[in-house]
């Protein structure tokens, strides 16, 4: 209502781009009509599954009995690895993920077999009857257990740019420094679900709570052992997904499609939320080791990052994953002579995935740590230093990875947000503040994001559409991205309608489906609105051509001066309705319905050397946080935010605000609240909601500014200039975290840099406190 | 005795028989009668995505409250009126305010959460709470939304109120309610062709009945809220062959307020408990309003948190610091304790078989008396505190009269710091005693490292938290309080 009548009041009609349109499926939403793949109605043949999980996270399996299983109550079938008729394999790139464990288990709730029975009680009962020998191994669980076993998942990684070593020798200053990143959970509030119908021939349809339901429909035909086209996979929406459902769901995908061609019956596998925390991957935890030198204003001469993770078990997408995290080491700042080195651990943990930021938000927390920890050196305002660095026109415009930053606008958004943060004026405030506050401690901190767009594995920067123009003039529009909530659908549809400049009721929006258009990427990597827009616009505009030559024959008019507006087609010397010359041109045979393609141009990478331009473009933003601490218990508050965000010129304000709100808050709770607590034996102890504590409404800050950057505009030819938006907020959290450090420092009047480690949670943030206070012989009672 | 639950289900009387008993409300809605719009998180009464509002005859009036329905067994609805989120729009199809609010300012992205939070605001609505941030944070505090950063959500619920009241809201609720109420209670019996056992469910409607089923049945599960028991269900597959419901029994859901102590019926929710315990200790107020969340607190009883000793009762250490008398019940016969003398050993309370919680009085604040209280969570709102303390002193004199100090998270049970109450009795009230108190807690405790926190941060935090409660008794001139700060720093 209210979206319309100001887009009425705009004078147009609705659905035109730049306008803020409601999420397409808001009222459904708040109707409880939206469906998911689980309030998919039951068939009465429907068979429940139950994924029996590892309890050792490394040990040869020694036998395995599944007899009791068998004979339980209720129980229809029991399969395992011996049972899969193609390969026992759901991993997206390197065949090291098995379906069911085979012989040996890598991680504490790995897949060893699937229970199908007539409930899930029953499933989930006789899976615990399971009798299983296992040859127990040690467990490389952490980072530093996997470098001192030598376990990596692929060789070590550098990129280059100049001499670094050289450079830090020669630099007037010098400091070095460690710390630790933790992982985060993605926390979709619908878990992992599929579920599978049994089709002719053998075949499968398959209802994925996916990203990537090209991936999904691959990997089952995969373990099915049949062509590609025997597997249908359709999602119409998912609950979340963050990056979570990019590679995870191909596993409960495939145990499904297993049971249905085994059993003949459909079937559903949803993990609850325990076993979807212990059982899919999650960020990966990062532990970085930075040697910086300087001169005497704080600009970079050279610098050198150790960065390291936790892959887990198997190969996933940790090498693009942490490729990422070396390509945003220099975040908004000319590093000038860098040496970036990445170690990809192998762990006897879950294998982490996709998530949003994808390994740049790890990254570039290493460079701001960096920034701090200079302008702590120099007792200088961070900012200064941050300013001092950034890229600029030029010389000093090289990335790390050679690509040459051609649009530098982090400078005056910067500019533009310290004015109306008011920053200059807070930051003594805060300083203020302090002397006279013993216990709690205020900080603030401006940090800026530039995160680079486009898959950086080259050939996934394609898209495909499918639109249909029916004789009513209405209009069915299908492409491969998916909609995981981030307002995918209703930009694509927006960019239909104002292709043929029609109200966007009329365009409707249907489920990704892998038989309507194939061989698709990920939704992923922020790219779902540059690439699939851009693929349906081709579509549509190919439709709008033939009509166009149509109606130029059929009514004799100069096709130059055919303009559709406002639901009409003016010709030259009349309008007639769009559905009119849509059924003109039915009857005149003319094609209706086309596909649309779309590639990203100008990128390329050679991973061999770490050069290229892996990215078409880049988007911008920056923020401040003021945060207050207790540096008795090391509680925090979060007291404002303000944001300013480049989208390029946005596609849907609304929907582009939603998603940078949304990634901050998500970013936060990465950086202070949510643990991933693993115990010696290698077990996630915070596997629920009840221990894995995501930000909730008290925890957003009470002043919380945001604003789209009204200067923006993608000088690269993207869908009408918009930049992607998908993952670049969430980084703009580090400026919490470094506001969090920059309160600790102040404990010690700014004399050492803490060792903060993130989650910054009370027990983190005391211990930065109380190792300032030793530092610095503050006593615990000073100024009480 | 009925074998047939009865309740109102979006307008429309329900009746259920043959079903076992512990089918909790949500499997209930989603999988028997294909209402999909209550959405399972996490099927522990953390993400309120299955939130529903429950509303319940008292007196002339309905009162409607915002529950988890994940974690409620169905026969709890028994003589009462259920709202999902199917029930919201009008008959022709018209969005309810807070809906029409939520659709209007982006509240919703991936709208898997959006039926909870949908149905947290109606219950606000329908109860006219008031949309101050602060209130609204309370009334969405357990309902997780990982999309939108919670602003427009924020928005639409401060802006619901603007839209035309919706056309509907039924007026006859009371008297169908009224029918419903046969007086007598449940009986429910069920074999479970899994398990192959006999379920039995009863619902006592006073405390006679409650305490012959309690002799009839030793060894059944007393069901007071079902906040922890719902999860025994859901989490760990446990089959409860005989369970005994609490709070169908009036008579123990009472408040009542003596001169020098408050009386609590053990089957009293938190949030009817909040009020009185806040008016006498503003602090413990604030300790409760953190505990769980709305949805929690509608349904969960201080009395069920008692009984069964969980350790992780964040309402424990107040209760013991200020001091508290625990009645229980065995068939006609009720004996007292101090509730510290209940908790035996992790998870082992001084409760014989059929033997029940009654009631508790909870004493006054004398008129020198400092309360205290601290929780440490990673959040603020709807954790569990890795360390509780809460500290009850009475200074006479400049002198300390008395002190009772109680640490949650420190032991296997809520425990008292004998050695540190020791340290300070009869010590001057400043910083040097405090301090001398902070050592002697390292006599007291030998916590343990978990997921929450490490032994060696739960007793820094436990002495820091201590010297806190010193601060804020004090005429001081800087603030103690992050969340107070963040008030005034918005002020």
């Amino acid at each position: 209502m209210l979206e319309r009548n100001k887009a009425q009041k705009q004078g147009g009609r609705v659905g035109r781009v730049h306008q803020e349109l409601a999420h397409d499926s808001a009222r459904k939403h708040v109707a409880g009509t939206a469906d998911y793949v689980d309030d998919t109605p039951e068939p009465t043949d429907l068979l429940h599954l139950y994924i029996a999980m590892s309890e050792r996270a490394h040990a040869r399996i020694v036998n395995m009995d599944l007899s009791d299983v068998r004979s339980a109550h209720g129980v229809v079938c029991v399969l395992s690895a011996k049972d899969i008729p193609g390969t026992n394999d759901v991993a997206p790139v390197a065949g090291d993920d098995p379906l069911f464990a085979d012989g040996l288990v890598e991680y504490h709730g790995q897949s060893l077999f699937v229970v199908a029975a007539e409930t899930i009680e029953d499933a989930r009962a006789a899976a615990k009857r399971a009798k299983i020998e296992y040859e127990d191994f040690a467990p490389s669980t952490t980072i530093k257990q996997a470098h001192q076993s030598k376990l990596y998942l692929e060789p070590e990684q550098v990129m280059t740019l100049g001499e670094s070593a050289a450079a830090l020798d020669k630099a007037p200053h010098r400091v070095k420094g460690t710390f630790a990143v933790g992982g985060q959970d993605h926390f979709y509030l619908e878990g992992q679900v599929a579920m599978t119908f049994p089709q002719e021939d053998g075949d499968v349809l398959v209802y994925s709570s996916t990203q990537n339901p090209s991936e999904v429909q691959h990997l089952v035909a995969h373990v099915l052992d049949r062509p590609n086209n025997a597997v249908t996979v359709e999602v119409r929406r998912m609950g979340g997904g963050f990056g979570g459902k990019e590679t995870q769901p191909a596993l409960l995908a495939a145990a499904a499609a297993l049971v249905t061609v085994k059993t003949g019956r459909s079937a559903k596998l949803r993990l609850d939320r325990d076993d979807d925390m212990v059982l899919t991957g999650k960020r990966h935890d990062f532990e970085i080791d930075y040697d910086v030198g300087f001169d005497d204003a704080g600009v970079i001469q050279g610098i050198e990052f150790d960065l390291s993770s936790r892959c887990g078990y198997s190969t996933d997408l940790s090498r693009a994953i942490n490729d990422r995290a070396m390509f945003h080491c220099d975040n908004t700042y000319f590093l000038k002579n860098a040496t970036i080195r990445s170690h990809r651990c192998k762990t006897h943990t879950v294998s982490n995935t996709a998530f949003r930021g994808f390994g740049g938000p790890q990254g570039m927390i290493g460079i701001e740590r960096v920034m701090d920890a200079i302008a702590q050196k120099l007792s200088l305002d961070p900012l200064t230093v941050r300013v001092r660095n950034l890229y600029t026109e030029g010389e000093r415009n090289v990335t790390p990875y050679h690509q040459t930053v051609e649009e530098i606008i982090a400078p005056q958004l910067m500019s533009d947000l310290v004015e109306s943060a008011n920053y200059i004026a807070r930051r003594e405030e805060v300083r203020a503040y302090n002397e006279t506050s013993p216990v709690l401690k205020r900080g603030i901190a401006l940090t800026p994001v530039k995160f680079g767009i486009s898959f950086t594995t080259t050939h996934l920067n394609q898209a495909g559409a499918l639109v249909h123009v029916y004789m009513d003039g209405s209009i069915h529009l299908n492409h491969g991205g998916t909609e995981m909530g981030q307002g995918l659908f209703v930009k694509v549809a927006q960019i239909v309608a104002d292709e043929f400049q029609v109200d966007v009721s009329r365009v409707k929006i249907t489920a990704t489906n892998t038989g309507k258009v194939p061989n698709t990427s990920a939704t992923a990597a922020s790219s779902g609105t540059d690439l699939n827009g851009m693929a349906a616009r081709d579509a549509a505009r190919q439709i709008k051509d033939r009509l166009v030559k149509f109606a130029s024959e059929f009514y004799q008019c100069d096709a130059a001066k055919i303009r559709f507006e406002d639901g009409l087609v003016h010709l030259e010397n009349q309008s007639v309705p769009f559905e009119d010359l849509v059924k003109q041109a039915y009857l005149g045979r003319v094609p209706l319905s086309s596909t649309g393609f779309y590639k990203t141009p100008k990128i390329h990478y050679d991973r061999a050397t770490h050069r290229g331009r892996p990215f078409y473009y880049f988007a911008y933003g920056a923020a401040v946080s003021e945060v207050v601490i207790d540096t008795l218990t090391g509680e925090h508050k979060v007291l404002r935010v303000d944001i300013l965000h480049d989208v390029g010129k946005s596609i849907n304000p609304a929907i582009d605000l939603g998603q940078i709100e949304g990634g901050f808050i998500q970013g936060m709770g990465w950086l202070t609240s949510e643990e991933l607590y693993f115990d010696d034996r290698g077990r996630l102890r915070t596997h629920s909601p009840s221990t894995y504590k995501i930000p909730v409404c008290s925890d957003r800050p009470k002043e919380f500014n945001i604003k789209i950057w009204d200067s923006g505009r993608n000088p690269e030819q993207t869908i009408h200039r918009s930049k992607a938006v998908g993952e670049p907020p969430l980084m703009l959290a580090i400026s919490v975290f470094s506001a969090l450090t920059d309160a600790v420092a102040s404990v010690g009047n700014q004399a050492v840099m803490p060792q903060l480690d993130a989650p910054a949670t009370p027990e983190r943030i005391l211990r930065a406190v109380e190792d300032v206070r030793e530092q610095t012989g503050t006593d615990l009672a000073a100024g009480l | 005795m009925s074998d047939v639950i009865r309740f109102i289900l979006n307008g429309e009387v329900h009746q259920v028989s043959g079903i076992d008993p512990t089918t909790t409300v949500l499997n209930y809605l989603r999988y028997h009668v294909g209402k999909t719009g209550t959405k399972e998180g996490c099927a522990e009464g953390d993400c309120g995505a299955c939130t529903v509002v429950l509303g319940t005859l008292k007196g002339e009036e309905v009162q409607y409250r915002a529950v988890n329905a994940c974690i409620l067994f169905l026969p709890v609805l028994d003589g009462k009126e259920l709202i999902t989120v199917e029930g919201l729009a009008s008959a022709d199809g018209q969005l309810h305010p807070v809906q029409q609010a939520m659709v209007d300012h982006h509240g919703s992205q991936c709208g898997f959460c959006t039926p909870g939070f949908v149905m947290a605001l109606y219950a606000h609505y329908r109860n006219r709470g008031d949309v101050s941030v602060t209130s609204i944070n309370d009334a969405i505090a357990g309902n997780l939304c990982r999309c939108t950063g919670y602003g427009p959500i924020l928005t639409a619920a401060q802006t619901m109120y603007d839209y035309p009241a919706p056309k509907e809201e039924r007026r006859d609720a009371v008297e169908r309610l009224r029918d419903l109420q046969s007086g007598e209670p449940l009986d429910l019996a069920y074999h479970c062709p899994r398990t192959k056992t006999d379920k039995r469910f009863v619902t006592p409607k006073n405390l006679e009945q409650l305490s012959a089923f309690a002799s009839e049945l030793q060894g059944a599960t007393f069901l007071a809220g079902g906040t922890d028991v719902g999860l025994w269900v859901t989490k760990q597959q446990q089959i409860l062959k005989q369970t005994i419901l609490t709070t169908s029994v009036d008579e123990i859901k009472g408040i009542v307020e003596y001169d020098d102590e408050i009386e609590i019926g053990a089957a009293a929710s938190y949030t009817d408990v909040y009020e009185v315990l806040e008016s006498a200790y503003p602090e413990f107020g604030e300790l409760i309003r953190r505990l769980g969340s709305t949805q929690i607190r509608n349904s969960g009883t201080m009395g069920g948190n008692i009984a069964n000793g969980s350790p992780i009762g964040d309402s424990m250490p107040a209760l013991i610091a200020i001091g508290t008398r625990l009645v229980l019940r065995r068939g006609d016969k009720t004996r007292e304790l101090p509730l510290e003398d209940y908790f035996l050993g992790y998870q082992k309370q001084d409760r014989q078989p059929g033997e029940f919680v009654e009631r508790f009085f909870v004493k006054k604040p004398a008129p020198d008396t400092i309360f205290k209280a601290h929780k440490i969570s990673k959040r603020f709102d709807q954790d569990i505190s890795a360390v509780c303390g809460a500290f009850s002193f009475e200074i006479k004199d400049e002198e300390i009269g008395l002190a009772r100090i109680c640490y949650g998270g420190m032991a296997a049970i809520p425990k008292r710091a004998t050695a540190c109450e020791a340290a300070l009795l009869g010590q001057p009230w400043t910083l040097q005693s405090v301090q001398r108190a902070m050592e002697a807690l390292e006599k007291d405790y030998a916590p343990i490292d978990d997921m929450r926190a490490t032994a060696q941060y739960r007793l820094s935090a436990a002495k820091n938290i201590l010297l806190k409660a010193y601060l804020e008794s004090v005429v001081r001139p800087y603030p103690t309080d992050v969340l107070a700060a963040d008030e005034v720093f918005h002020a």
